[in-house]
């Protein structure tokens, strides 16, 4: 697939040493004392340091996410296997207003009562604002493929698709989810990338692991407001699940 | 409520904490009355797992009385008496429904931190550390029992907490163990690590067909324990050449199936001891893997080496070259308790195995610090400690 790798490299120069040097650093420091809030650093620290010797970063590979690229467009592509049967996962996901129960940054989705192939999206962005649009339903076959997009006059343009197909080996359905988000004229693509989280593409694998969890097991598992010996925190916590 | 938590290395405290809460309606909250220091707690204790944050509430095998459940849990009712495997499943997924639990896909609230390091995420378990989801654990008077419809099993009347209590972690691991050895009547199976996931291995190794067990270690209460209990031939790894003498007790040919029940902080003297300590210390290697390599090293062409001992992360020097050249199939896992624990009931009421027998001491929640140290230590003739709440 890749004949050329000294032209093939997605990281830029500077990019990449501060890949090697921060991802070397990070690792070491978080090695040093291990604990919850560390872990994740360490093995993000792993990942800078592989990104950087690697001179290519391996998930926007995959996901095909080019920075620079067409006016900062970011494409994040995703697919699960969810053990249910495929007409039941597509119906699911038909309904637009059960999105928000899984992804995370949607607040909620409203379905037009006149037309159920056109809905209002509110997503939560930083510092407490909202980004809306109206969408609508471009293409859709039953249990097969689901499509929609963002109407004229969207805060970020955006469009959406989800294939749905049955695994080979019946274990279940596999969804493939694409979304495509085109931030207003001249924005960075990082605004975009903030609004939908400093790293899409692991947001949409979470959203889908949501998705999975509900599908399968009735619920996605939980450990918050938890007893434990930090009595402050799960104070707080418990307060915030009274809706305090 | 009185529970055990984790501070730091060598540092468990027992304190009043809030009672737990039920957040789903497929949650139980059970009254714990017994549980055990596992050896992955020790791992825990010793500082080796990472992700644990202070004031965790450790644990993870038990059994108890449910006092509350949610409008979803149909199969268990308040005053049930119930053995509960230490990890949670959500029943439905591929795994769930081919009876291997532990690598449910629903159950780790903290799944992406596992699928960083592992590609995919095993389940969440009780009081293991947050990238085992971070559930509070069993050392504690009251605990919250997430999927308990598929998570409690009810206990045989007629038996004491002592006698079922090991259903819940170290007699299905054994049981694991020995099955994935495949075992072929009167085939020989080698056990590294006495304590009781080692023990009930070769309980396990007897009923399922096997004509030897050996079993290594070099703490003469456990070596005695598997030879009066488990009719064990035995090596102290610290008189014998283990491998040397293996092969020599087989014919020239080596074990049929070598199971390691020791994980990754194995002992070991002399040099080889010194070079993965000073690794290990320096987080260039997460785990000692000296059993794992005899293990390698002493099974037989075509033979089978199950990792039952826990491992984390990294090791090295790890022996390819005799896995690959002796045509070796590996077996490993955390264990799928959902699967096995009706079968090892069946066997308690049958008769057929004893779960008492590793139960050296018991304590109370209030000594939780004297009964880590001595198990840490394996002093005073200690297999396993077991609190009564
Ligand atoms: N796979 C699972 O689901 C699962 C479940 C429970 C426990 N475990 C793991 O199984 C292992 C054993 O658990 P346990 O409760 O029996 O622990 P334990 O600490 O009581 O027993 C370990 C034994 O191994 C012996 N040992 C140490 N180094 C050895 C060596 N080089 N060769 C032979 N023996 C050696 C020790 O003396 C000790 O008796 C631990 O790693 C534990 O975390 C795994
Ligand atoms: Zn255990
Ligand atoms: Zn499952």
């Amino acid at each position: 697939m890749r004949d050329d790798a000294q032209t093939d490299t997605n990281l830029g120069q500077t990019e990449r040493l501060f890949s090697l040097v921060g991802g070397g650093l990070v690792l070491l420091a978080a090695l040093r004392r291990p604990s919850i809030s560390t872990l994740p650093v360490a093995l993000g620290g792993g990942y800078l340091l592989y990104r950087g010797l690697a001179r290519q970063d391996p998930v926007y590979e995959a996901l095909n996410i080019r920075r620079n690229d067409d006016g900062g467009k970011l494409l994040v592509r995703r697919s699960a296997t969810i053990n249910r049967p495929r007409a039941e996962v597509y119906a699911f996901w038909r309904n637009f207003e059960n999105l928000p129960g899984f992804m995370e940054h949607l607040q909620s989705v409203t379905v037009a009562a006149e037309d159920d192939r056109r809905s209002h999206w509110v997503t939560r962005a930083p510092l407490g604002q909202t980004v809306e649009w109206d969408a609508e339903l471009v293409e859709e076959q039953a249990g097969e493929l689901l499509a929609w997009r963002s109407l004229p006059g969207a805060d970020v343009e955006n469009e959406g698709r989800v294939e749905f197909r049955d695994a080979l080996d019946g274990s279940g359905t596999i969804v493939d989810v694409t979304l495509e988000y085109r931030p207003p004229l001249g924005a960075p693509s990082v605004v975009v990338a903030r609004l939908f989280g400093e790293q899409p593409w692991q947001q949409v694998r979470d959203d889908l692991r949501r998705f999975k969890q509900i599908m399968e097991a009735g619920e996605v598992p939980t450990i918050f407001a938890q007893t434990s010996g930090r009595l402050q925190e799960v104070a707080n916590e418990r307060a915030r699940l009274r809706g305090e | 409520m009185k529970a055990v938590c984790w501070y730091g290395i060598h540092d468990v405290r027992t304190e009043n904490v809030p009672d737990p809460i039920m957040v789903s309606p497929r949650d139980m909250i059970l009254r714990v009355t017994s549980s055990s220091v596992c050896g992955s707690d020790l791992h825990l204790y010793d500082g080796m797992v990472v992700t644990m944050r202070e004031g965790d509430i450790i644990g993870h095998e038990f059994m108890g009385e449910v006092v509350e459940v949610g409008k979803e849990v149909h199969k268990v009712k308040p005053g049930d008496r119930v053995i509960v495997p230490s990890l949670v499943a959500c029943g439905h997924c591929t795994f769930c429904a081919e009876g291997n639990t532990s690598w449910c896909d629903n159950s780790n609230p903290n799944a992406w931190v596992l699928e960083k390091m592992y590609g995919q995420s095993p389940a969440g378990f009780f009081g293991y550390s947050h990238g085992f989801g971070g559930y509070a654990g069993c050392f504690a008077e009251y605990m919250r029992v997430p999927q308990a419809d598929v998570g409690a099993f009810k206990a045989p009347a007629g038996y004491t907490d002592e006698q079922l209590l090991f259903a819940s972690d170290a007699a299905p691991t054994g049981y694991q163990a020995a099955e994935y050895a495949n075992i072929r009547p009167g085939q020989t199976v080698a056990v590294w690590g006495c304590g009781a996931v080692g023990l009930f291995a070769m309980k396990s190794a007897w009923l399922l067909g096997a004509g030897r067990v050996i079993a290594i270690d070099r703490v003469p209460a456990r070596l005695r324990m598997a030879r009066e209990q488990c009719g064990a031939e035995v090596l102290n790894f610290e008189q014998v050449d283990v491998v040397e003498a293996l092969i020599e007790m087989t014919g020239g040919r080596g074990p049929d199936a070598c199971i390691e029940a020791v994980g990754m902080e194995a002992d070991q003297g002399g040099l080889e001891g010194a070079y993965d300590r000073v690794k290990q210390t320096l987080r260039l290697e997460t785990d000692r893997p000296y059993a794992l390599r005899e293990a390698i090293r002493a099974c037989r062409k075509g033979g089978t080496v199950v990792v039952m001992g826990v491992y984390a992360g990294f090791v090295d020097k790890f022996p390819i070259g005799a896995i690959f050249n002796k045509g070796l199939t590996i077996r490993a896992g955390q264990q799928h308790g959902h699967h096995y624990i009706p079968q090892l009931l069946r066997y308690v009421e049958e008769g057929r195995l004893d779960m008492t027998f590793p139960i050296t001491h018991r304590f109370s929640l209030d000594e939780a610090q004297t009964a880590f140290e001595l198990s840490r230590k394996r002093e005073d003739d200690l297999v396993r400690a077991v609190f009564f709440h």
